[in-house]
């Protein structure tokens, strides 16, 4: 077999469909982004950088597979260039035909929906990917909800978004358009030699596509970076200017990005992408998908993957309190193709240090079915509703017998350096007769089990206190149905 | 005398444009992506990027700089240190102490050090990285209460007075006295300050994103010591400015200037989102005290106030700033007898900026809080209370102007009866009755604000309108656009002014060579002042332009009319361009200047007293929110807002100012939470951790009207200024969290909840309302 990628691999170019035209990037170094590629090599400027964390929109664009007509929205500024090696890119710039506005474009004029324009490209491709959507399902007008949730990862610091929001309300209403009128044809980039690196040089950029390309590039590539969604990895580069030597992009390996049922396991592959497990009928989950709405944004649940969730050690991830409450386990894998399964609750190590060994990655996580079965309650507490870091994470799953607690798993997330289970709550609970006073004790007891911090989200006793009435909140949700919280009282019911 | 066939339709519509919802006139490239902003502009193959390298210490002696490894890495080249600057290294606006590169001492942690100027902006910052830099720390004050304490200020103490206050609370029925934090705010302009200096060859020609192009002129020059003739400043457009471009751009501007002069190289200075939330100004927090008497119907009778601005190492724009605090401690209301005190305290911060209100959001929020809390000490309704106060003609302000329309109380009237006040706050009471952690909380709140610089000197405009022989219009004037429409409305008056239709005009970028010394867009007055300056032009060549055509036609000049698109002199009616293309033929001069200075004001600073504003613009809005107490989380669910804009020359326009005016204020007041650590470190340094509002936090029912009544001063068409008053409307969903809270204590009383009302914060209030 050839070997794989060296230092002196040249690597690339990198192919992709910027508007409908092939682009070959050349001279690029690996750590480039998609924005930067835009507008400092291409002149292509109407994408703007609002902030190079992911956080904006301003730099949205729409990506799409080769011969895909239904485009998602992403984040141009922490996207590298060559993870959109073989893929349509749509920019602000291709919206127009023939001198004439797009009717997303005509909409957000008529309504006054600019002001500065800076974040304006932004919305408007944003909206541009649910116009497309909508087209695909018939070219009827999206709901409100549907469009504040396309746009909540758009900030606009001038407008106040209502005439935004009208124009995604008014934008079928003109004569309907698609967005990519031929699908491309194909680049070269099939014929690629997967184990060589699509960018090369002194920093070096791998897509490899199976599972043990992957692994022979981690031989021989120790300090190899993996990457899949990059949302929280290319803040790295975007934020602090570090220039990584290797990184190795798993997002091209089509048999991570997939769930299935698996020995009476859900398995879901480390590269599964947040928007894949909204709605998955094998999940099934209400709470989860409330939770998912409000992890990041569309940009980023487009991006953002399970695994990456997991492996970046966060002790504010999403993830991991949910994996945490439905009993899952995640699966390692070294170099030598040698697999371990490790209890979520276990893989974590202390604040950002995961079991995860130079030259692992994360395989999937399996989540027993009857567990995801149990009824359960997840509660993201976070300054601001939509697209914001949790100041307190918890997920609760629990069986009840004639008002008896069967089995139960309480996770946190925000409340320890690692993401974490409350045994100590779960203890008192398992057995016991669900009373309030006995939920009221277990909500006490977390006042032991944890020591949370003070920072820029939230006060320790803030934390100590959000604790025990989400508890309280989820318990009783369980035991008694739910009583109307305040995310159901019409504004942000996520149906 | 060459016959022209005249093509005027009279059953035509009237091409007037004044008054009509127009797109903004870039509005269809900003959903091109084609508009183009300052970081946009194509690059010279040769040009340089700037970064600085900055104090990590809130206060230090800099004992020493080790630059060798920075000079050496890859890309750079050329570093600057202070004694590197040829001309003034002081780049303050108003008063001294805004270093352009720090000297031996630092007074901020981020405060620039040395910068760097590289081949890319990548590299730049990476080189940036490599300094050792030795400080011996001093002891930073932190606290603008340590600062009141120490009487440690920035600038005079100013003090106003109306009547005997401290009599009057003593004989007042009943006192209420309290103290407020009120939370400071990063502008958050999608586009992050940037600057782009060319050099030529008497100087450099520089591309801002500033609010007040002028300055940055003048500061450049003296960076550089130069004439100002030799610095020429363009600002097409700003993506957002809200007062963050104001004064804040000149140090971008005057680094990127001082390398293209050094270096012969275009230069390039573009503050990542980052290190802009770290390094450049904010909305100033306050630190506010009080004691109000009032009478058993709620009536005040006397406030005694102390407004503290925390306004951080320098005086920047301070002075104007605690003085719109103070000047607006009376919001909408009578006050009888009142001592309000502006302090500038100093503090070792980032220097605090402008930032839309001007100090003004600062000071009202306290006067709301208090006159909730009157209500409740006298069981009535808030909104009777604040009914019972509203100022009435004739009334004085403690500053001693006297208040001559009465808009308010009609306005609040309406508001009460359109968004149905009292239905809703019974059906709110009904709800809060049944018990339960989920409580409702409603607050209709009127807005006061004062129109015109308070530094009188800064109340004037020029503009510079060119007609071309084709009959196209070329507009120039000193004001900036940062999003608000001023180059659209000031076009619609240039456009109504000559009787031409929109598209004949043109608003051309703003720049130093075309208008010079002019004021910043700011304190609302872009139109007010700029329209009037170019109307001031159109009038000068409108009057050639009759003079011309009475005496070519010959009738007489009240018999000349330019409308519609066409020149109506006696029997002729002649189509515009070939009006102008015969008064060209005959040496007409079709170009002027024109010059505006705001009449009536005045303010003597020492004394506390003048006429400061022109005229008062005002609004008042409704808000309901709903609040899940257990943790603190809400929704709002319903906003009505009724503003005073006058005539407005735009509804489209002056609405889009209200909302996005009102949101920007809801996330002051909400989730955005500026925090510093005790070293003096900003630890809300990205939007990862500063959360401004989403579409998802702007409820479906968001209402907004214009009150129809023409400014009953001579303004612009009678138009009224709309940029920065509604954004102290959304006080009203603060008012309305509060109120939610003190359903637990029955109403008794409300709970203190300093601004911001983050969910936190919110849970500890109702916490202290459940206490009792």
């Amino acid at each position: 077999m050839p070997r794989c990628g060296t230092a002196k691999s040249r690597g690339g170019p990198v192919e992709f469909y910027l508007n409908g035209e092939l682009q070959q990037c050349t001279g690029v170094d690996a750590n480039m982004t998609l924005l930067r590629y835009l507008r400092e090599r291409l002149g292509k400027v109407g994408t703007k950088e609002g902030c190079a964390s992911g956080d904006c929109g301003a730099c949205t664009v729409l990506i799409a597979d080769a011969d895909d007509t239904s485009p998602q929205a992403i984040n141009s500024c922490i996207c590298l260039l060559g993870s959109v090696q073989g893929r349509q890119v749509l920019t602000v710039e291709g919206l127009e035909q023939d001198g004439e506005l797009h009717p997303v474009q005509q909409a957000m004029v008529d309504c006054h929906g600019s002001q500065c324009g800076f974040c304006t490209p932004g919305f408007v491709m944003s909206l541009a990917g649910l116009y497309q959507r909508s087209l695909a399902q018939g070219g009827e007008t999206p709901g409100r909800h549907a469009i504040t949730d396309c746009i909540a990862g758009n900030l606009c610091r001038c407008t106040g978004y209502r005439p935004i929001v009208e124009a995604g309300q008014r934008m079928l209403t003109y004569p309907q358009r698609g967005i990519f009128n031929e699908p491309a044809t194909q680049t070269g980039a099939p014929d690629r030699d997967d184990r060589q690196p699509l960018v090369g040089g002194a920093q070096r950029y791998y897509q490899p596509r199976s599972r043990s390309n992957l692994r022979a590039i981690l031989a021989v590539e120790p300090g190899a970076t993996l990457v899949a969604g990059g949302t929280d990895l290319a803040l790295e580069i975007t934020q602090r200017y570090r220039e990584f030597e290797v990184l190795v992009d798993i997002s091209a390996i089509d048999s991570l990005a997939t769930i299935g049922e698996e020995d009476g396991y859900i398995r879901i592959g480390a590269g599964v992408r947040y928007h894949q497990l909204m709605g998955h009928p094998l999940l099934a989950s209400t709470p989860l998908d409330g939770l998912l709405a409000r992890l990041g944004s569309e940009q980023v649940r487009n991006r953002g993957t399970i695994g990456g969730n997991l492996a970046n050690g966060s002790p504010i991830a999403d993830m991991p309190p949910v994996l945490m409450a439905w009993g899952a386990d995640v699966e390692v894998v070294n170099t030598l193709g040698e697999r371990t399964r490790y209890p979520v609750e276990d893989f974590y190590l202390d604040y950002r240090q995961t079991r995860l060994q130079a030259g692992d990655y994360i395989e999937a996580v399996y989540i027993p079915m009857h567990l995801s079965r149990a009824p359960h309650r997840f509660y993201k507490l976070s300054k601001r509703f939509e697209d914001d870091i949790s100041s307190v994470m918890c997920a609760v799953s629990m069986t009840l017998d004639g008002g008896y607690v069967l089995g139960v798993r309480i996770a946190y997330g925000g409340m320890a350096a690692v993401p974490r289970r409350a045994s100590a709550a779960e203890q008192q609970l398992l057995g016991a007769q669900l009373t309030d006073a006995v939920i009221d004790n277990a909500c006490t007891s977390l006042d032991n089990e944890f020591q949370p911090l003070s920072d820029v989200r939230a006060s320790a006793v803030y934390r100590l206190d959000m604790a025990a009435a989400l508890l309280r909140r989820a318990l009783r949700a369980l035991r008694d149905g739910d009583a109307p919280d305040v995310f159901e009282l019409g504004e942000v019911s996520h149906a | 005398m060459r016959k022209l066939t005249p093509a005027y339709n009279p059953n035509a519509p009237a091409v007037d444009p004044v008054g009509k919802s127009l797109p903004q006139d870039s509005a269809a490239r900003h959903v091109a992506g084609s508009a183009v902003y300052v970081d946009d502009m194509p690059a010279y193959p040769d040009q340089l990027h700037v970064a600085v390298g900055v104090s990590s210490h809130a206060h230090a002696r800099v004992l020493g700089m080790a630059l060798d490894a920075v000079r050496a890495a890859p890309g750079v080249v050329d570093v600057v240190v202070q004694a590197d600057i040829p001309g003034s290294a002081d780049i303050s606006p108003v008063f001294d102490g805004d270093l352009l590169l720090a000297g031996d001492t630092v007074h901020y942690v981020g405060q620039p050090l040395f910068a760097v100027a590289a081949t890319s902006l990548e590299a730049a910052q990476r080189a940036v990285q490599l300094a050792q830099v030795d400080y011996e720390p001093l002891v930073p004050r932190l606290e603008v209460t340590e600062s009141l304490a120490a009487e440690d200020f920035l600038l005079p103490t100013r003090r106003s007075r109306l009547g005997d206050p401290e009599a009057a609370l003593a004989a007042a029925a009943m006192t209420l006295s309290g103290e407020m934090a009120v939370g400071g705010q990063e502008h958050f302009y999608l586009e992050g300050q940037v600057a782009l200096a060319v050099p030529d060859e008497v100087g450099v020609q520089i591309y801002s994103s500033s609010q007040h192009p002028a300055e940055v002129q003048k500061l450049a020059a003296e960076v550089l010591d130069l004439p100002l003739h030799a610095v020429t400043v363009q600002v097409r457009r700003m993506g957002g400015g809200f007062g963050g471009k104001e004064s804040q751009p000149a140090a971008l501007a005057c680094l990127a200037a001082l390398f293209a002069r050094r270096t012969g190289r275009s230069v390039r200075y573009r503050m990542p989102r980052w290190a802009d939330m770290v390094q450049t100004g904010k909305r100033h927090p306050f630190w506010n005290r009080y004691t109000v008497g009032f009478d058993e119907s709620g009536v005040i009778q006397a406030l005694v106030m102390d407004v503290a601005g925390n306004c951080g190492c320098t005086a920047d724009l301070s002075d104007g700033i605690v003085d719109r605090a103070a000047n607006h401690a009376d919001n909408a209301y009578f006050l009888k007898n009142a001592a309000v005190t502006g302090y500038r305290c100093r503090t070792n911060m980032v220097s605090h900026t402008a930032f839309r209100g001007f100090g003004a959001p600062q000071g009202i929020v306290t006067t709301e809080a208090f006159m909730d809390d009157i209500a409740r000490r006298v069981g009535m309704d808030p909104l009777d209370v604040r009914k019972a106060n509203l100022y009435r003609p004739g009334d004085s302000t403690p500053y001693g102007q006297e208040i001559e329309e009465s808009v308010l109380v009609d306005l609040v009237a309406e508001l009460e009866h359109s968004c149905d006040y009292r239905a809703r706050r019974a059906a709110v009471a009904a709800f809060n009755a049944q018990g339960g952690t989920l409580r409702r909380g409603l607050s209709l709140v009127p807005v006061k604000f004062g129109i015109s610089f308070t530094t009188t000197h800064l109340n004037q405009a020029g503009a510079l309108v060119h007609i071309y022989t084709d009959g196209s219009v070329h507009v120039s004037h000193g004001g900036t656009e940062m999003g608000q429409g001023l180059y659209i409305k000031v076009a619609q008056v240039v456009a109504r002014a000559l009787g031409v239709s929109i598209e004949r005009v043109m608003p051309g970028a703003t720049c130093t060579d075309k208008v010079p010394n002019a004021s910043p867009t700011a304190a609302s007055a872009g139109t007010d002042m700029n329209g009037m300056a170019a109307l001031d032009a159109c009038n000068r060549i409108r009057k050639r332009l009759v003079s011309f055509a009475a005496q070519h036609f010959g009738c007489d000049e009240g018999a000349v009319e330019l409308r519609d698109d066409h020149v109506f002199a006696g029997e002729q009616v002649v189509p515009f361009p070939d009006f102008i293309s015969l008064a060209y033929l005959n040496r007409v001069s079709l170009s002027s200047t024109g010059f505006y200075r705001t009449p009536k004001i005045h303010f003597n600073r020492e004394t506390g007293q003048g006429r400061p504003f022109f005229y008062f613009a005002n609004g008042a809005a409704c808000s309901e929110v709903v609040v899940d107490t257990s943790t603190g989380e809400y929704r709002v669910t319903r906003v009505d807002v009724l503003h005073d804009v006058g005539a407005s020359l735009n509804p489209a326009i002056d609405i889009g100012q209200i909302e996005g005016g009102f949101v920007q204020g809801m996330g002051w007041l909400t989730t955005e939470e500026l925090s510093w650590n005790d070293d003096g470190v900003i630890t809300s340094n990205s939007p990862a951790n500063y959360k401004i509002p989403t579409a998802a936090d702007v409820p479906e029912h968001f209402d907004v009207r214009l009150f129809q009544r023409p400014n009953a001063e001579d303004t612009v068409y009678h138009s009224k200024a709309v940029g920065e008053p509604p954004l102290m409307l959304p006080i009203s969903v603060w008012c309305a969290l509060r109120d939610a809270c003190a359903s637990l204590c029955d109403y008794r009383f409300n709970p203190r909840m300093d601004p911001p009302a983050t969910p936190e914060r919110v849970y500890w209030a109702a916490r202290e309302a459940l206490r009792g």
